[in-house]
Formats: C-alpha cells, sequence, structure tokens
C-alpha cells in the first residue's frame, strides 16, 4: 500500500516538476523567438534599399538611409579591433604560456573585473582621455571605448583556446629542437587558430551592438563622417535616436536599423560557429 | 639508504661491448620534494639499442626525459650529476642543439595538426636545415623513407597527419624525428597505444635504424625488450637495479630483484 503511495507521489512530482522545467524553456526560447520574429516583421518589411545607399534625410522629409551609420559602424569596429585584439590576444598567450605566477593571476582577476565594467563606464573612460582634450567627439573615441571593451573576452578567449592545445605537441616542438617561442607561435598558435578566430569574431559582434560608449564619444552625426577625428554616425546610436523621436518614419528607419545589425550579429555568430565546428574533427 | 641485497650500480662490471655515446654518473632527479632517480650510472652504447624496463613509477621515463633535458620543462624539477654525449656535458649544451642531437619520441603519437609533409619539415624548417624547397622536399621523403612510412603517404603528404592510423602517427613521429638527423632516438613506450601489427613494424623499424642512430627505449613489454635490445636496464624505485646484455637480464639476471621482474613474480 505504502509502496504504490510513493510510486504515485513519485510520479506526481515527477510531472509537476517536467512541467515546470518545460514551461520556463518555453518561456526563455519564446522571447528570443518573439523579438526576432518582432524585429523581423517590422526591420525587414521596411527595409529598402535606400537604407544601404543613402544618407538621413531632414526632418519631414520621408525616405533616405544610414549609409554613413552603415560605413561609421565599420570604421568603429575596425579602430576597436585594432586596440582590443592584439592587445587581448598577446595577453591571452602570455597567460596560457608563461601564467602561472602570481602576477598572472592579478591579470586574470583584473580582466574578469574589467569584462564587469558597465558598457558607459568604458565610454566615460574614452570620454575623458580623448573626446575632453580634444573638445570634440571623434571616431577615434569611440572605436578606443569599444576596443578596451574588447580586451577581457580576447584574453580569456586567447587563453582558453591556447590552453586547450595539448601539452604533447609543445613537447614535440621543443624536442626537436624549437625554442619555447618558436614551439609557441609555429605549433601552439597554429593549433588553436580556428578558436582564436571564432572567439574575435565572436567579441567584435558582441561590441557591434554597443550603444552607451559611443553616446558620448563617437556621438552621432547626420552626415558622412570626414576622418577618424570627426564624430560619426553608427547603427545602435542611430537606433537610439531614431526610436525615441516623435516621428513615425524614423520609427521605421530604427526598425530597419535594428533589423540590419541583428542580421550582421546572427551572420558572424553562424560562420563563428562553422569554423569552430569545422575544427573539431581535427583536434584531439 | 638502497634497499637490502641493491648495490650501487656503480660496482657492476661494465658490460663488454661498444663505445659509450652517453655516460651518465651518478645522476640525481628531484620533481620538488621527491627524489625519482638515485645515483644512476651507466653508459649506452653508439649504434646498439638499450631499453629500459621496470615497473610503473621506477623513474625509466624520468631518466630517459634527463636525457635530452625535457623535464626542464616541468617546474620544480631539479637535477645533479651528469651526462656526457660524445664526452660532452649535456647540461653545458645549449639546449635545442642538445635536443636536435638527441631525438625524441612519446609514448602518445603526438603530430603537430598540420600535413603530413609539414610534420616532418618541421624541424628541418625551425633548425634552418634545408636551404631550398627541392632539399626539403628531399630530407621529408629521406626521412618518411627510413621511417617505412613513404609507400603509404607518398600520395597525400598535403593531407592533414590526423587521417593517418595510430601506427602510422607513430611511424610519422619517428620520421619527424629523423628529419633533423639525430645521433640519438629516445623512444618513450612508443608501442603502449599500437596494436601487435604495428608494434611489429615499428619493431623491424628501430632494427634498421640503429645503424645510423643511437637508440634508447623504455618499454613497459618484456618481450619487447627482449626482441629489440642488445643491452637492458632494470630500474626498480628510482635506482638502475642491473644493467647487461639483454640476454644476460632475462637468462641469467645477478639480481634477485631483476629475475622476480622478468619472471613475473615481482610484487
Amino acid at each position: 500500500m505504502t509502496g504504490r503511495l510513493l510510486l504515485w507521489r513519485r510520479k506526481s512530482v515527477n510531472i509537476v516538476m517536467l512541467t515546470i522545467t518545460a514551461i520556463c524553456t518555453v518561456m526563455a526560447a519564446g522571447v528570443l523567438v518573439y523579438i526576432l520574429g518582432y524585429l523581423f516583421i517590422h526591420g525587414a518589411t521596411s527595409l529598402t534599399w535606400n537604407f544601404f545607399t543613402k544618407l538621413p534625410t531632414p526632418v519631414g522629409e520621408t525616405g533616405g538611409g544610414m549609409a554613413n551609420a552603415i560605413v561609421g559602424s565599420a570604421k568603429l569596429l575596425m579602430i576597436a579591433a585594432v586596440v582590443g585584439i592584439p592587445i587581448g590576444f598577446l595577453a591571452g598567450v602570455y597567460l596560457s604560456e608563461f601564467g602561472d605566477g602570481p602576477f598572472a593571476f592579478f591579470v586574470r582577476y583584473v580582466t574578469d573585473l574589467l569584462n564587469g565594467v558597465p558598457s558607459i563606464v568604458m565610454g566615460i573612460f574614452a570620454y575623458t582621455i580623448i573626446v575632453l582634450p580634444q573638445k570634440h567627439f571623434s571616431t577615434l573615441a569611440g572605436g578606443l571605448a569599444l576596443g578596451v571593451m574588447m580586451i577581457p573576452i580576447a584574453v580569456r578567449s586567447s587563453e582558453e583556446f591556447l590552453r586547450a592545445v595539448p601539452k604533447s605537441l609543445r613537447e614535440g616542438a621543443v624536442a626537436l629542437g624549437a625554442s619555447r617561442a618558436k614551439a609557441i607561435f609555429t605549433v601552439v598558435i597554429p593549433a588553436a587558430k580556428n578558436g582564436i578566430i571564432t572567439g574575435v569574431m565572436l567579441n567584435i559582434a558582441r561590441v557591434s551592438g554597443e550603444t552607451a560608449p559611443l553616446l558620448f564619444t563617437s556621438f552621432s552625426n547626420r552626415y558622412w563622417s570626414e576622418g577618424l577625428n570627426q564624430p560619426t554616425a553608427s547603427l545602435p546610436v542611430m537606433i537610439y535616436t531614431y526610436a525615441v523621436a516623435p516621428y513615425e518614419d524614423w520609427h521605421q528607419q530604427a526598425w530597419s536599423a535594428g533589423f540590419v545589425l541583428l542580421t550582421l550579429v546572427l551572420g558572424v555568430n553562424i560562420i563563428a560557429r562553422t569554423i569552430l565546428a569545422r575544427n573539431q574533427h581535427v583536434a584531439r | 639508504m638502497p634497499p637490502p641485497g641493491v648495490q650501487p650500480s656503480a660496482e657492476q662490471p661494465a658490460p663488454k661491448t661498444g663505445n659509450a655515446k652517453i655516460s651518465a654518473t651518478d645522476l640525481n632527479f628531484h620533481y620538488g620534494s621527491f627524489k625519482a632517480l638515485h645515483g644512476i650510472s651507466m653508459e649506452i652504447y653508439a649504434n646498439k639499442v638499450t631499453a629500459f624496463i621496470g615497473p610503473s613509477g621506477c623513474g625509466k621515463s624520468t631518466f630517459l626525459r634527463t636525457l635530452n633535458r625535457m623535464n626542464e620543462t616541468v617546474r620544480g624539477t631539479r637535477v645533479d650529476g651528469r651526462i656526457l654525449l660524445d664526452g660532452e656535458n649535456i647540461f653545458e649544451l645549449e639546449v635545442s642543439g642538445l635536443r636536435r642531437r638527441v631525438g625524441m619520441v612519446f609514448q602518445k603519437s603526438n603530430p603537430f595538426p598540420k600535413s603530413i609533409f609539414d610534420n616532418v619539415a618541421y624541424g628541418l624548417r625551425i633548425n634552418g636545415m634545408a636551404g631550398s624547397r627541392s632539399q626539403l622536399r628531399d630530407g621529408v621523403e629521406s626521412s618518411l623513407r627510413r621511417a617505412a612510412l613513404w609507400e603509404e603517404v607518398k600520395d597525400k603528404l598535403n593531407q592533414s597527419a590526423y587521417g593517418l592510423s595510430g601506427g602510422q602517427q607513430q611511424r610519422l613521429c619517428i620520421a619527424r624525428a629523423l628529419a633533423v638527423n639525430p645521433e640519438v632516438l629516445l623512444l618513450d613506450e612508443p608501442c603502449s597505444a599500437l596494436d601487435p601489427i604495428a608494434t611489429a613494424k615499428i619493431e623491424d623499424l628501430i632494427f634498421q635504424l640503429k645503424d645510423s642512430c643511437t637508440i634508447v627505449i623504455v618499454t613497459h613489454s618484456m618481450q619487447q625488450a627482449a626482441r629489440v635490445a642488445d643491452f637492458t636496464g632494470f630500474f626498480l624505485l628510482g635506482r638502475m637495479i642491473e644493467f647487461d646484455d639483454t640476454t644476460v637480464i632475462f637468462k641469467n639476471p645477478a639480481k634477485k630483484e631483476t629475475e622476480d621482474y622478468v619472471t613475473g613474480r615481482f610484487g
């Protein structure tokens, strides 16, 4: 009798728990699908070719696009990559290959802290060291803010992929007369190459949507930005500006920009994961 | 203090034949506070195969890895004593030059994630040993031939080394080690992950290679030591208990520990 009661109890607890976890899963995935769907419906429908080729039009005039913001975002990300990737990558090499002392512990700790710094604080940092002394907004300042944001992830992802290279490969290289540095550059880094590239791509994708650090660094620009020393438009800031504006056609433009940004991020993600998946059957 | 019945190896009569390629004198080795080798003294003869046998953890691999100073890549290790390679103290030689002269093949095959060609060419390239592309190609081909792998891979030199079977990968690693023309080749349990057929191929190879280099092999298989080695050293608890002709070690060992081990009565 008690045995059957226990069994019944266990089965009902099982059903309840399964239902709760299933509902939470559906909610988690649902939010994502809802956002993607909403963005797709609004963004894709209002997307025109002009969006990619035209400058923004003055208020009241319909049409126009965000060509300057697309180029601006590309420029910002390029500067960010030039700033963030080499520093992050080489620091990752240090941590992975030489990082077993207290200094490395300190670096890891600081890197994790840096990763937790709110993005708007990064903006203030770039604002203080570049915008204030120059007394004007610039693409360079925005790129720097994004670049500094990239460093912690670049460090840790490079370190992780380099560490995953088996010790036996390092020994194999050293046993052939390679110096430690040579082994790192000719065997370890090439073996981790795909992972590192993937990390870089995901890192760029991650900062491409950052808005806060750009608000008071690269600011915005209704026209083409001339050179790196001028303020520039960028997709995230345009989305912000256009979404809060009181004009219906601007809202449509913001949707389009959101859709383009999302497609970009999604595309980079898919490419990066494909590269990584291709690596899997080679690595042992 | 050595356990009862164990004499310091220096008192043993040296086996009769050969010129010493490597000679170790009173070699001690520490991992941190753990002493892994106790006063090893022995000679390794040129163009002979020397095998080290003994139970796991007895120090045979540690000693092997001291011969090309691979242990230095491990933190907290300390070595004292002397090892001479052709009369030169290896601890005073430039380490990458030493490792080029004393090549090593590991227990688990470790081809680089590169093509077959690039694996074998690696040592030639980093040591600047091939002046031209054709020299590089010749070097790769002759190394693969020496490792008895050429016929099997000559049509797929540009394919990934990971496409090869386990036995082929191990022979590739031997070819890679041979490419820089080492004088001594250290083999650290090279067949432990291989099936009997692949093992037989490696053993054949060892026979052929001893004409051109001195071979030291660590093995868990006493049959393998008996098949391939001219000389055999028996290690136990960080000491070299006995070193002699392979036939003596297996047929008529001087020490009781050796006899117990080779007859399977160990422990």
